[in-house]
């Protein structure tokens, strides 16, 4: 029996300390790279609902265990007492949840969902007084089977039943409206969402696409510009369908890299292909790789920018990174170095030297050039 | 830009794109290379043009309403004597071209390739080789990244050495032909790598892959 006592101080504890399931962002931002389809997940009622059901379930319990201490402890009065005590204590935790939680949900809805809906009833707001009607009957069964141990039943027995026959009715007639107003309720913000998506998805496309294609319109003769708009709208384009955000960015070898390759790209108005493999985190001597990677590919654009595209290539281990800029240029011979290329090429092996790794130049005249770029992480 | 021999035939080629700016335009990039037996901008209507027309390679967009490309590949899986497919598409997400692949494409381009190296690609995929883009390239490596010799793993779930410079080399952006010299090899030996590594890529179990392909089966 004092383990019962133990076991209500816990429950009180847990209580306590838990914070309330299902509680956080209730929509998931809709995210295209997700297969491509917008997926909503329904709001967290469900799992409230369970916690509710639980907490109603748990003052049970604890009511129970008190009960049980203060009869082991000699304090006890009739045992008739318990149960209704045990399903009163029930229902009246159900109803004080439902209370104490309704501001909170409120606040968090009209925040999820957005202004505008503040009038409208949802599912979860017809859920709270179900909720809340179960403990009301809880309670009232308590007091009925505590009225009735006691004898006091006997003589208003008829009114009690009469009672309960028309609230069991009430019942059965309001469940089906409850629950076919709920379903529409949950379509009709399923819906909402997913305009309000359509939109957002509107906008950005406004903002972005549409005003690179007036762009485009506007100099229909100048071929360089049109390319180079069309490839940094497309970069934009597929950033915001990745989904990521400027965070990713940050903090990757693999991103800073394609970052950098789009910047020259954009300056010196020469196509980059970039494709990397692996990815590891930004530190000082991966954004020296980073840096060294961008006078390549500087380099690359203003030499060999007519002879097609200039590729990076960049393959990330946990303890080596490799970079390689390739490009179809004229190329030239690396004995005989152009005067303007010097402090290039110093830049480039004196920065990965300087950061414990080191860097190559091939050039075949006629064929190209590749520089690579190599930095072994200790 | 041709490494192959000329058949003097030229390739038959369906184009499967439900853009119809796009579908023209490589049309008249491809009027120079091959011949163009007809266009299609669906799944179903894909279908009834391979069907009619008998075509040697089809040029197959990955995305499209009814399913995409996978489902055009799948439908046409069963019948005589299948095309050759090869997927062009302005994706550039692992899942929707390794699934593209996996269901049987010979190749994956990218969308701004040129007229004359996308003429090449098709030439290649009508000889039964692979083509891999760089970007295909990369994302096959980064699949079987971490992959190391062990007597645990399938053949099947393994690049070779050679295998992996091949792919490394054309993720530089090397043609065939500077590969093989690169590697002192033949251009045969080139094809007969990437032809394995496609083979490895269709039927590899390796988890990222067999993912891949199946968040892709799960969606369409």
């Amino acid at each position: 029996m004092v383990s019962g006592g133990i076991a209500a101080i816990g429950y009180i504890l847990l209580w306590v300390a838990l914070p309330v399931a299902g509680e956080g962002p209730a929509i998931r931002r809709w995210k295209p790279r997700q297969g491509s389809r917008s997926r909503l997940r329904e709001p967290g009622s469900a799992r409230q609902f369970k916690g509710s059901w639980a907490v109603g379930a748990g003052a049970g319990f604890v009511t129970l265990g008190l009960l049980f201490i203060f009869r082991e402890t000699g304090v006890g009065w009739s045992d008739a007492l318990v149960w209704p005590l045990v399903i009163a204590a029930a229902g009246a935790a159900l109803i004080w949840r439902q209370f104490s939680q309704s501001a909170a949900e409120r606040a968090e809805e009209a925040a999820a969902a957005g202004e505008g809906v503040a009038g409208k009833p949802t599912r979860r707001s017809l859920l709270g007084p179900f909720r809340g009607g179960v403990g009301i009957a809880l309670l009232l069964g308590g007091a009925v089977l505590f009225l009735y141990i006691n004898g006091a039943l006997s003589a208003g027995g008829d009114v009690a039943l009469a009672g309960l026959v028309a609230v069991i009715v009430i019942g059965l007639v309001a469940a089906p409206i409850w629950i076919r107003s709920a379903r529409e309720l949950s379509t009709e913000r399923a819906e909402r969402i997913r305009s309000e998506e359509r939109a957002e998805v509107a906008a950005h496309l406004h903002d972005s696409v549409l005003q690179t294609l007036a762009l485009i319109q506007k100099n229909p003769d100048d071929s360089r510009r049109i390319s180079t708009l069309a490839r940094s709208q497309e970069r934009e384009l597929r950033e915001w369908l990745s989904g990521k955000t400027e965070t990713d960015r940050a903090d990757s070898l693999a991103e800073a890299l394609k970052v950098v390759a789009a910047e020259v790209e954009e300056r010196h108005q020469v196509p980059i292909d970039a494709v990397t493999v692996g990815d590891r985190p930004l530190d000082e001597n991966a954004v020296a790789l980073v840096a060294a990677s961008r006078e390549a590919m500087t380099n690359a654009a203003r030499h060999a920018g007519a002879a097609g595209p200039v590729r990076l290539y960049a393959e990330i281990n946990p303890d080596r990174s490799l970079v390689f800029v390739h490009d179809r240029g004229p190329g030239f011979d690396p004995e005989v170095v152009p005067a303007d290329r010097r402090g290039v090429r110093d830049s480039i092996l004196g920065r990965m030297e300087a950061h414990g790794g080191r860097a190559e130049i091939r050039s075949i005249p006629g064929e190209g050039t590749e520089v690579e770029l190599v930095l072994e992480s200790k | 830009m041709t490494e192959l021999e000329n058949t003097g035939e030229r390739v038959r080629v369906a184009i499967v794109d439900d853009h119809a700016i796009f579908r023209a335009g490589v049309r008249s990039e491809l009027i120079a290379g091959v011949e163009v037996v007809g266009e299609a901008d669906g799944v179903s209507e894909a279908v009834l043009l391979i069907a009619r027309t008998t075509p040697d390679v089809v040029l197959l967009d990955v995305h499209m309403p009814e399913g995409g490309g996978v489902e055009v590949i799948r439908r046409i899986a069963g019948t005589e004597d299948p095309p050759r497919f090869l997927a062009l598409s302005v994706s550039d997400d692992p899942e929707d071209v390794v699934s593209v692949i996996r269901a049987g494409a010979r190749g994956y381009v990218t969308k701004t390739i040129s007229g004359p190296d996308l003429i090449d690609a098709i030439e290649r995929v009508h000889q039964g080789d692979a083509v891999f883009s760089p970007q295909l390239a990369g994302f096959v490596l980064d699949a079987f990244a971490g992959a190391t010799a062990d007597e645990r793993d399938d053949e099947l779930d393994l690049l070779t050495p050679r295998e992996q410079e091949v792919l490394r080399l054309i993720a530089r952006g090397y043609m065939y032909k500077e590969i093989a010299r690169r590697l002192g090899i033949s251009i045969k030996t080139v094809e007969a790598h990437t032809s394995s590594t496609l083979r490895k890529l269709q039927l590899s179990t390796r988890h990222e892959l067999a993912r891949w392909a199946t968040e892709r089966n799960l969606l369409d």
